[in-house]
């Protein structure tokens, strides 16, 4: 059995992030676990800019996000395995994985981070009728054929779900000569940036169908067409409005979900809506040592906000590897009214940062409406917001004096208030 | 001249080809599709029925009670997992209680062993999740379940590691007698065999029907289902039946030897034999009475669903044995439930009859065992370890969610009768038959086919020439 | 001549729609903002539509098969098409780093295309 203070699953942005965090608050013994052949995990593939914004002030192609992350891990001398695959995680924190050249490996951490990231929602999922033709693609894995194996997955392309990767694929597919025919949505406004509807729709004249949907696929062998019908305000679909578009490929983006099937293992409880791990403020999850940060946590859309959630992943796993953990009362996080989740769901205000940061979304589209936060009964927020959207993640900086001036403190509420 | 030649590289086909080649005969299996096991024994509930519900006396009967008494045996020769987890068939009022008792006696004349009924408090006992409608059920601990493509392809890999030869893309098109021979027409060319064997599946009735006067007839049945997760693979552990009626078993509920959870099938008579396609009526049709049986069904975790057609013969049984009025042509046909249970059986029965009528002899090399792919995910964490330090190639891990190794695909590529195609692998190893749907591994499951078949990767099809997964960048169009 | 001409803001969720008014070419009045950088997108997108191009190129002897590459800065749009013909045959060998420049002058836009990954040699 080999020892390390913290082992990060995943060596993508969140990962990387953690690494350099527990690095930078003093633990040298980190071991970073990637089951592919490189580091830098989702970004490799993302070839598209926008990213860093926020973290360096520059907009960065995903590659070149990543390699700042890389060159400082390098730079510290963290340790990694690339092509490593962990198999298992007790809530021992024993975490097993294989490689060609290491073979089946067992370590003992002290704490280990979890940055799995996400996979994405298939066809099957959706349980959309037809044969099953090749030329069904999600489009994160067509955006691997075609970003890191130079492979285009077809010529006549219809998108299912306006999601970033979606918008993302209908672009970049574009200009590599394929057709995109249209992109249809389910729900009644799109998930995506509207950067990208104007960059990778607006631009090429794409379509953007809202509330719809595929409903059928043609084709035995090889794709040959869909059907796109309306749906309700119930998202099923009108029986009538079906129409046929032919095309050889269609391509899924329809949701990204947490991969947990390893915080599982280790008895990690999991939030029923994000499909991530339940955190404190510390971002540890129910088991004591065990923490999360990024996609694997909540599915993010900034990668920046992915790197300062990992950085802080980091440094309490240092904190409790060194045992400075506090223990203390724990003060809930309640989301009503239009807030679907929160990221942490509880804050214990002994261990607190002086600045907590709770991330969340809505359900809904709220225009001109009411962020509104209650410690117990008293309302302390109440932010106009002239748009709230399911597809942009939203935080609120609650301070610790706050949470210190009132002991007694039970409960934070985050809701969405009319007025 | 061949002795024999097979028509069909289905779970039939490859059976009677496994017991034959146990005798100094040439042989060889024609398929019209890309690999073997592309048809109805790869879109079925994987049953291993104990049965009770086939008519007394009737040929289903027969091949079916010997079929589940022999699949144990068979499975261990053929290193795949057989799971006899026992099955429950629900009764849902009082006044059907009855005819769970006509069940068991009809069962107990065909000889299934153990048979019981079981009252309401006993059924909700054994599987909590069932739904509180349930009024009873027949308990038949003999039931079991198998998956059928490792089945039909461990049969097809013994009989071709004893000789026999699998002819893929081969198309009958038109079969004639001779005086002592026959004279099968296909896309690749005539074969010539003294014997011929009908394993057709949904066209069994148009290779029947050139050759005999006694015509059969044969209606795809489809039969869809909805395969979930893993993470409810435990939602019950017996087969979950309800009372069959005149179209079939009805939508069972049951465990897979993978631990998934499967609901199915819907039984609609079609036209195409080649529509093998969902519908949104049959998905709805299998939830709304699976809704039947058991409490919840967890429609968030499913991960595909897929269609089967069933070769339903105009008679209602099985048509197996030589046509009476063409000497060595013999007919598998019909072959709808309980066919994978019956497989074994009908191999063991038909190849008995050709034997013979060849005067064939026995071989004294045979060899009826065969090692599957290991099953990596299964093995205790020393013996992957071990695996690994043999071959570092378990190491290298492509398929997260069943968690499928870099050797495993090798093998199922180089061994006999070995994967050329996605879905090839995904029934060999179960590389893309996880929760992503191939969403990770395909693209590295491409790769690794076109290296070690030394193709280009936009050669590599999902299935069939016409399957293609990728295509040139063409730029030209801009 | 009149014509209107409408855009989505970019800048942030609230994606506002505006309203550009044009007579001969020119700008004569710009609605639909609710905020200064609205307007000066609405500016921007109309006189001088400009976007950064990324794509990818194939690579000899590296650890991977392609290397991403970005236009250094953003193009004219009406230049995006040529920039990915100009890309279209080329092919590169391993080493890259990031910034190595591909082409020098993109269709004469006077950016370069630069790599934007690391690709060691294999």
């Amino acid at each position: 059995m080999i020892n390390y203070d913290i082992v990060i699953i995943g060596g993508g942005p969140a990962g990387l992030a953690a690494a350099i965090s527990s690095y930078e608050n003093g633990c040298k013994s980190i071991l970073i676990l990637e089951r592919d052949s490189s580091l830098g995990g989702i970004l490799n593939q993302c070839i598209h800019n926008g990213f860093g914004l926020h973290t360096f002030k520059e907009e960065l192609t995903g590659p070149e996000y990543a390699a700042r992350y890389v060159e400082k891990v390098i730079a510290f001398g963290i340790e990694y395995r690339l092509n490593a695959m962990v198999i298992d995680i007790t809530k021992e924190k024993t975490v097993s994985y294989i490689n060609e050249q290491d073979g089946l490996v067992q370590i003992q951490a002290k704490a280990v981070i979890l940055t799995m990231g996400c996979r994405e929602r298939s066809r099957g999922a959706l349980n959309i009728p037809g044969y099953r033709p090749s030329g069904i693609f999600s489009a994160g894995t067509a955006q691997r054929y075609v970003n890191i194996e130079g492979y285009m997955p077809g010529k006549e392309i219809v998108i299912l779900g306006s999601g970033d990767i979606g918008l993302i694929m209908a672009r970049r597919l574009t200009l590599e000569g394929a057709k995109v025919k249209l992109v249809c949505e389910i729900m009644p406004f799109s998930g995506g940036l509207k950067r990208n509807i104007v960059q990778c729709l607006d631009d090429f004249g794409i379509p953007l169908k809202l509330s719809h949907t595929v409903t059928k696929i043609y084709g035995k062998e090889r794709v040959t067409g869909v059907d796109v019908s309306e749906v309700d305000e119930k998202m099923q679909p009108i029986p009538g409005t079906a129409e046929y578009f032919a095309c050889d490929t269609l391509l899924l983006s329809v949701g990204l979900i947490p991969e947990n099937e390893l915080s599982r293992k280790a008895d990690v409880a999991i939030n029923p809506i994000t499909k991530g791990p339940l955190v404190d403020e510390s971002l540890s999850t129910s088991v004591p040592g065990i923490f999360a940060a990024g996609n694997v946590l909540h599915v993010h859309d900034l990668v920046d906000n992915v790197s300062s959630e990992a950085v802080l992943a980091g440094k309490y796993a240092v904190k409790f590897v060194n045992g400075l953990t506090k223990p203390g009362k724990t003060v809930a996080i309640q989301t009503t009214s239009g807030v679907r989740y929160s990221v942490p769901s509880t804050i214990n205000p002994e261990n607190a940062e002086d600045i907590t940061v709770i991330r969340f979304r809505v359900g809904n589209v709220y225009k001109d409406s009411y962020l509104s936060v209650y410690l117990d009964a008293e309302r302390v927020m109440h932010l106009k917001k002239r748009i709230l959207s399911p597809g942009e993640m939203e935080s609120v900086n609650i301070p610790k004096k706050w949470l210190s001036d009132r002991p007694n403190l039970a409960k934070i509420v985050i809701t969405v208030e009319k007025e | 001249m061949y002795d024999v030649i097979i028509i069909g590289a289905g779970v039939i086909g490859s059976s009677i080809a496994k017991e034959l080649s146990k005798y100094e005969l040439k042989i060889a299996v024609l398929d019209k599709e890309n690999d073997i096991c592309e048809q109805t024994s790869k879109a079925n509930s994987g049953i291993v029925h104990s049965g009770y519900d086939a008519h007394t006396g009737s040929m289903k009967a027969k091949m079916n009670i010997r079929g589940s008494r022999m699949m144990e045996k068979v499975c261990r020769d053929l290193d795949i997992p057989f799971r006899r987890n026992g099955s429950l068939v629900l009764a849902f009022t009082e006044a059907d209680l009855p005819k769970l008792e006509d069940l068991k006696k009809q069962g107990d004349a065909n000889g299934v062993e153990g048979l019981r009924i079981l009252s309401k408090a006993e059924v909700l006992t054994m599987e909590p999740n069932l739904s509180d409608g349930v009024a009873g059920a027949l308990f038949a601990p003999t039931g079991g379940i198998v998956d059928p493509f490792k089945l039909t392809i461990a049969m097809a890999e013994v009989a071709n590691q004893n000789g026999t030869e699998f002819h893929l893309n081969t198309k009958v098109i038109d079969v004639e007698k001779k005086d002592d021979h026959f004279v099968i027409y296909t896309n690749k060319g005539e074969y010539l065999s003294k014997v011929l064997v009908n394993c057709a599946g949904v066209y069994a009735d148009d290779i029947n029907n050139q050759l005999s006067q006694h015509k059969l007839s044969i209606t795809p049945r489809k039969g869809e289902y909805c395969l979930f997760d893993k993470e409810v693979g435990n939602t019950v552990s017996k087969t979950i039946f309800q009372l069959p009626t005149a179209l079939g078993k009805g939508v069972l509920v049951t465990p897979t030897p993978d631990g998934n959870l499967l609901i199915g099938p819907t039984a609609n008579d079609i036209i195409d034999k080649e529509d093998n396609s969902t519908t949104q009526e049959g998905l709805n049709s299998i939830v709304a009475k699976a809704r039947q049986s058991v409490k919840q069904i967890p429609m968030g975790f499913v991960i595909t669903a897929f269609a089967g057609l069933r070769a339903t013969e105009a008679g209602g049984d099985f048509v197996i044995g030589e046509a009476k009025d063409v000497p060595n042509f013999y007919n598998a046909a019909g072959i709808e439930s309980p066919g994978l249970t019956s497989a074994p059986a009908i191999g063991e029965y038909l190849s008995l009859l050709i034997s013979e009528r060849l005067h064939a002899k026995e071989k004294t090399t045979y060899v009826k065992t065969r090692k599957d792919i290991v099953h990596f995910e299964t093995l205790p964490v020393e013996e992957k370890a071990q695996l690994i330090r043999e071959n570092p190639e378990y190491g290298k891990v492509i398929c997260r969610c069943e968690l499928v190794t870099l050797a495993q695909i090798k093998d199922a590529i180089h061994r006999p009768l070995g994967a050329t195609t996605l879905d090839g692998i995904k029934r060999r190893t179960r590389a893309g038959a996880g929760r992503c749907q191939g969403g990770f591994c395909s693209p590295r499951v491409v790769e690794i086919l076109a290296k070690e078949l030394h193709k280009d990767p936009r050669d590599i099809v999902k299935f069939n020439s016409d399957s293609v997964m990728l295509v040139e960048f063409d730029k030209d169009s801009l | 001549m009149n014509e209107t001409r409408n855009l989505t803001c970019i800048n942030c969720p609230m994606g506002c729609a505006l309203a550009v008014e044009l007579e001969d070419g020119k700008i004569v009045k710009i609605s639909g903002y609710t905020c200064k950088r609205g307007e000066e997108y609405a500016i921007k997108e109309i006189t001088n539509p400009r976007r950064t191009v990324t794509s990818i190129i194939p690579v000899t002897g590296g650890d991977l098969d392609m290397v991403s590459v970005k236009t250094k800065t953003d193009i004219p749009k009406n230049k995006i098409k040529d920039c990915m013909l100009a890309l279209k045959d080329l092919k590169v060998s391993a080493p890259v780093s990031i910034g190595d420049i591909i082409i020098a002058d993109v269709c004469g836009t006077g950016v370069p295309v630069i790599a934007t990954k690391i690709i060691r040699r294999k």
